[in-house]
């Protein structure tokens, strides 16, 4: 090593070169991939809408997916307080994310009475109507989300026009122990939840438990070997299906009118 | 400039000889994490690959002018640099893979073998020879972490890449996945059974007795 390598001007001048390189290939990466990565996003967010829509047929590809999205699903917003619908926050052209608009306490309120997992909820929330032919709403699909064992699960519940029936559990990002928490995303446990009831006179009856029986309206069988996962999603519905998520939206159906 | 045999035993040595987990026993908690999905598995390996090759290159080509006083923060410069780019690709590639990789993509920027080889090996060595040691590093990082993740996701899953090779009970079949091997700290029993193997086959691997 000799004494010039290592002189003061010398460190500087290298550890400055070096950063300035590796920033710019950072940023040239960041910047030229994040319209591919964008439309990922959103692709996979356009196919879990159509997976709990029940018009998700697999082997669809992107052009497929996003044509029967543009024609059967429409986006609506829902102030959670009334259970009507409203226009979308912060005007048409703005982008609304109701999980970013939770951390903002002008757009949100506390949650109370509940152990779903989180502190603050948006006051309007996205939902997904989805359209047959004649433009009859025949689902309506809603957003939820609430703690499982390790971290917050967010999925879509999708709700029959009935606005009681519950069609679809779809998880589509949750970091639950594989093989076993991780099972909330098993299609064959996602069926048990075709056809059962949301409400037992007014009261969210949902009941995730071990052994259920299969002809029970209101229970599901528990995950095995997750009680907490189990205990959370049950959570979740209870919460998103009551008084304090979409309970007022879908007991006054505002999709119908 | 370097003869065929000397880069061949740079490039295949870590495979067997001098296997980064089973004899450096460097990058050991990435491979007890991801392992569990053979899928996950391949894709790490050749996130790290990429990055160890491609950082071993970059440092050294300008090993001679790194001041030695900030040389390890200039390398983890170059390593987190790469492994950024890497984790962006993947995100605009292969998008679920991302998903299911998450954190650990950006932890290879601690992964020992990369910091390792760019000290030990990078700092010293002409610019072909440092890229093929990473490549050969990465394959053998790449050998341990494919053999562990076939074997969880078989015995743990009942798959093979997605694909049922035994049918479990959950789906209506005979076999009753391992919840054991799902768990990620199975992979140091499974890691511990390599070392034995490796070192079954290449004695000369075993430390003397103190």
């Amino acid at each position: 090593m000799s004494a010039k390598k290592d002189s003061f001007g010398k460190t500087v001048g290298v550890v400055v070169a070096v950063c300035l390189v590796c920033s710019i290939v950072v940023s040239g990466a960041a910047v030229g991939l994040r319209e591919i990565q964008q439309e990922n996003k959103k692709l996979d967010k356009q196919t879990n809408i159509l997976t709990a829509a029940g018009l998700y047929e697999s082997g669809m590809n992107s052009d497929q997916v996003a044509s029967v999205y543009d024609e059967k699903i429409e986006r609506r917003f829902v102030d959670l307080e009334t259970g009507e619908f409203t226009e979308k926050p912060g005007g048409e052209g703005a982008e609304y994310d109701m999980y970013k608009a939770a951390k903002q306490s002008e757009m949100s309120k506390t949650v109370e009475d509940s152990n779903v997992g989180f502190q603050r909820r948006a006051n309007v929330a996205s939902v997904w109507l989805v359209k047959d032919e004649s433009d009859t709403v025949t689902r309506v699909i809603l957003p939820v989300h609430g703690s499982g064992l390790w971290a917050l699960m967010y999925g879509f519940l999708a709700v029959d026009a009935d606005g009681k029936t519950i069609k679809e559990l779809i998880y589509y990002e949750q970091a639950e122990t594989p093989g076993l928490g991780g099972e909330v995303q098993n299609p064959n446990w996602q069926k048990l939840w075709d056809g059962k009831k949301l409400y037992d006179n007014g009261e969210v009856a949902i009941d995730v438990t071990k052994g259920a029986d299969p002809s029970d309206p209101y229970e599901v069988d528990a995950l095995s070997g997750a009680t907490l996962t189990s205990n959370g999603v049950e959570n979740t519905i209870r919460y998103w299906a009551g008084e304090q998520g979409f309970g007022p939206f879908l007991k006054n159906q505002a999709w119908r009118s | 400039m370097a003869d065929t045999k000397e880069m061949k035993q740079v490039l295949f040595g870590p495979i067997m000889d001098n296997n980064p987990i089973a004899l450096q026993v460097l990058g050991i908690c990435s491979a007890l994490a991801i392992t569990t999905k053979l899928e996950t598995a391949l894709v790490m390996s050749l996130a790290l690959t990429t990055v160890v090759a491609f950082s071993n290159l970059f440092i050294s080509l300008i090993r001679n002018q790194i001041p030695s006083s900030v040389r390890i923060i200039i390398q983890m410069t170059i390593i987190a640099s790469l492994v950024i780019v890497v984790d962006q690709i993947l995100r605009a590639y292969t998008y679920e893979v991302s998903k299911q990789l998450s954190v650990f993509v950006g932890l290879i920027i601690t992964n020992c073998i990369v910091m390792g080889r760019a000290e030990a090996y990078a700092m010293k060595s002409p610019p072909l020879l440092s890229f093929l040691d990473g490549i050969g590093n990465g394959l053998g990082y790449s050998f341990i972490l494919i053999v562990i993740g076939t074997i969880k996701e078989l015995f743990g899953f009942g798959t093979i890449l997605g694909f049922e090779i035994l049918p479990v009970v959950q789906n209506g079949g005979w076999y009753q996945g391992n919840g054991l091997l799902i768990l990620p700290f199975s992979s140091f029993f499974l890691i511990g059974g390599m070392v034995w193997f490796i070192r079954t086959i290449r004695p000369e691997q075993v430390e003397p007795k103190e």
